[in-house]
């Protein structure tokens, strides 16, 4: 067990969020400055969802992202240097600009790829417990989906199979609140919970918020699903601080100004850990500007880096198509 | 290739499960998933007997939830395993429609070339079986039409095999379609190993005059109707591309130039399918070669009707194919 008293793994895991949300605010300047091709969907106040589940696995386990992806990617452990290149569909990123913002994946840890089908994904993490298992491996998948995801049947029939065949899948499921423009309320009829429950699948409920509470939630699921006991559904519970896209600006018909402030104020995931651990007394306040101010400098070499590296050349463009 | 030395009359059906069962023996990676395919054997027997060789870890029963274990699938391929994913009509490739073009035909692609999903979509194409309009359509066309996807169509037992084990071997999403018709026919089939390279057309009957390109059940439609054309002494060459993606082009088109005459028969709809692809390929690369313009015949544009003389009606005959040939060589 920890140490409950020892800061390290609690400033690793600010410095991991921090991270998230250092690179989606530059890829938000990034947008506005013209810099970017297309759009992206920011993760921004959900870190603590990506980076309490990532933190509880190990480098070989696989996990599915979303079209909300850059948090579970960076989470995983990809470099900003490469990230940043692929937004802007350069040859150094990640996919050799092949994929962008919503097609990032990071073989070498396991990231099976961020997914811009809503729940597309669901099939290919539940099929990748399925090879674990017939691996014989103790490895573990993910899949990271939105609770937009739950209106699509693709879910429904991987959690049906993963259940009968007791696959070491969870399904976290960030419940941001709104399917894009639309407030989950008009969307879901019936619980989050019932739903996973009514395949015998165990699921449970977290505050996403808590990075802390995520982890060891995360954690117990990963045990579970290493040693054999089958798949689990880990219900999150957390906010989409910008728009649906970089674009989203006007959202008063959808969602209140006091709505976002409260969120952004009282429940912010990084706010939140930094006061309580000066508040415990673990550390000092300043520390968090030291590592806010180190990650920022590696996010602003990073995006000279992309911003500097070559496009692919046109010759490419046919490359890949086949294996 | 070689000749093979001894050889065996076997059905269509049993060629492709002899494909699958020495691939499952030689390949631990190789697994199948489907409804009804362990005990079952499947709705048509195709695969009768794997199960008990194989066991049920390899060869899985699913729930009827096509998207679903389509998808499984492709994570269960991205993540080193060599599924073969059966869906039991090819209309039902409807349902597994995201998982096969957006996810399995662009992984590899999308990744920079990182991700591989090596599996086989194993589906039937074909009419006339008196099953309606939700059991009987012929499909291919949807998926030659994703670049990404490979897509094989056997039409006889020696190439159901070949290319069965080539589609297994494959690193690539690959989509085969058996005509469900053609189950029971019985061809010549090697007992020793041997595979066909995808790209590659067969010249199932040498001739002069015309050439016709039929794919799946086609061939066999084209070949009766050259054995008539014969007896009018016209002499018809018959070419079955085998393989729709990668397409032998130079094969087609080295026939059209020899004949300067062609008809395309394929059983999916005539609008918009494959016959036009074949078509205008071989007419884009034959043009000063040919002496009439390139033909194509397909199934009617209406869904499959169940009544049978109904049904009948929308699929090129040998009769339809032996008129527009003998109109082709000014013989009408």
């Amino acid at each position: 067990m920890t140490n409950p008293n020892d800061p390290e793994p609690l400033l690793h895991f600010y410095q991991q969020m921090y991270k998230i949300r250092a690179f989606d605010e530059q890829v938000n300047q990034l947008y506005l400055r013209a810099l970017m091709p297309g759009l992206a969907h920011l993760y921004i106040g959900e870190e603590a969802v990506a980076v309490g589940v990532c933190e509880a696995l190990r480098q070989d386990d696989y996990i599915t992202s979303t079209h909300r992806g850059h948090g579970h990617c960076l989470a995983k452990g990809a470099s900003f240097d490469r990230m940043f290149a692929e937004l802007l569909g350069k040859q150094a990123g990640y996919c050799r600009g092949k994929g962008g913002s919503m097609h990032i994946a990071d073989q070498e840890r396991n990231n099976l790829g961020a997914n811009a089908i809503v729940g597309g994904s669901a099939g290919i993490a539940t099929g990748a417990a399925l090879s674990i298992k017939m691996r014989g491996s103790d490895q573990v998948a993910v899949c990271f989906f939105g609770e937009g995801a739950l209106g699509e049947g693709l879910l429904y029939e991987v959690m049906n199979m993963a259940q009968l065949w007791s696959l070491p899948v969870i399904y976290v499921c960030e419940n941001n609140l709104y399917n894009e423009y639309t407030h989950y309320s008009e969307t879901v009829a019936g619980t989050f919970l019932g739903r996973p429950r009514a395949f015998g699948i165990h699921a449970v409920e977290v505050d996403g918020q808590d990075v802390q509470a995520v982890n060891n939630m995360a954690a117990e699921l990963v045990q579970r699903a290493r040693t054999g006991k089958g798949p689990s559904f880990l219900l999150c519970h957390t906010y989409r601080y910008s728009g649906h896209h970089v674009g989203d600006i006007d959202r008063s018909y959808y969602r209140s100004k006091e709505e976002e402030t409260l969120w952004t104020t009282e429940r912010d995931p990084l706010k939140n850990l930094a006061q309580m651990m000066i508040k415990k007394k673990m550390v000092d306040a300043p520390i968090f500007e030291q590592i806010q101010t180190e990650i920022r400098k590696e996010v602003d070499a990073a995006i000279q880096f992309a911003i500097n590296a070559p496009y692919p050349d046109v010759s490419e463009v046919d490359q890949d198509v086949y294996a | 290739m070689s000749t093979p030395s001894k050889l065996r009359e076997i059905t269509f059906g049993k060629a492709v499960n002899e494909a699958i069962s020495e691939e499952m023996r030689r390949d631990p990676r190789v697994f199948m998933m489907g409804e009804d395919i362990a005990e079952a054997g499947t709705t048509f027997k195709v695969l009768k007997g794997l199960v008990e060789e194989f066991g049920t870890q390899r060869i899985i029963d699913t729930p009827i939830s096509e998207a679903g274990f389509a998808g499984m699938g492709v994570g269960a391929a991205m993540t080193g395993m060599r599924p073969i994913v059966d869906i039991m009509f090819g209309d039902f490739m409807t349902l597994t429609m995201d998982q096969i073009v957006n996810q399995a035909a662009k992984t590899h692609y999308m990744s920079g070339g990182k991700l591989k999903v090596p599996m086989v979509f194993r589906t039937t194409l074909g009419a006339t079986r008196r099953s309606g309009a939700q059991h009987s359509q012929s499909l291919h066309a949807w998926v030659c039409h994703v670049p990404g996807l490979k897509v094989a169509i056997p039409s006889t037992p020696y190439d159901a095999k070949g290319l069965m084990k080539t589609a297994i071997r494959d690193d690539n999403p690959v989509v085969t379609f058996e005509d469900k018709m053609l189950f029971n026919t019985k061809g010549m089939v090697p007992e020793e190993e041997y595979t066909i390279p995808f790209g590659v057309a067969d010249i199932k009957r040498v001739g002069t005059d015309i050439t016709l390109v039929g794919t799946s059940s086609m061939v066999q439609v084209a070949l009766e109707a050259a054995e008539c054309l014969a007896t009018l002494g016209i002499h018809a060459e018959v070419v079955d591309p085998r393989t729709l993606v990668p397409l032998d082009i130079e094969t087609l088109v080295a026939s059209a130039k020899k004949t300067s005459r062609v008809i395309v028969i394929d059983e999916g709809h005539y609008s918009y399918g494959i016959t036009g692809e074949l078509a205008s390929t071989i007419a884009d690369r034959a043009f000063y070669y040919l002496d009439a313009p390139v033909k194509r015949m397909g199934a009617m544009d209406v869904p499959v009707p169940f009544s049978p003389p109904l049904e009948d009606a929308t699929v090129p005959t040998v009769d339809a194919v032996i008129d527009v040939a003998k109109m082709l060589c000014g013989r009408v």
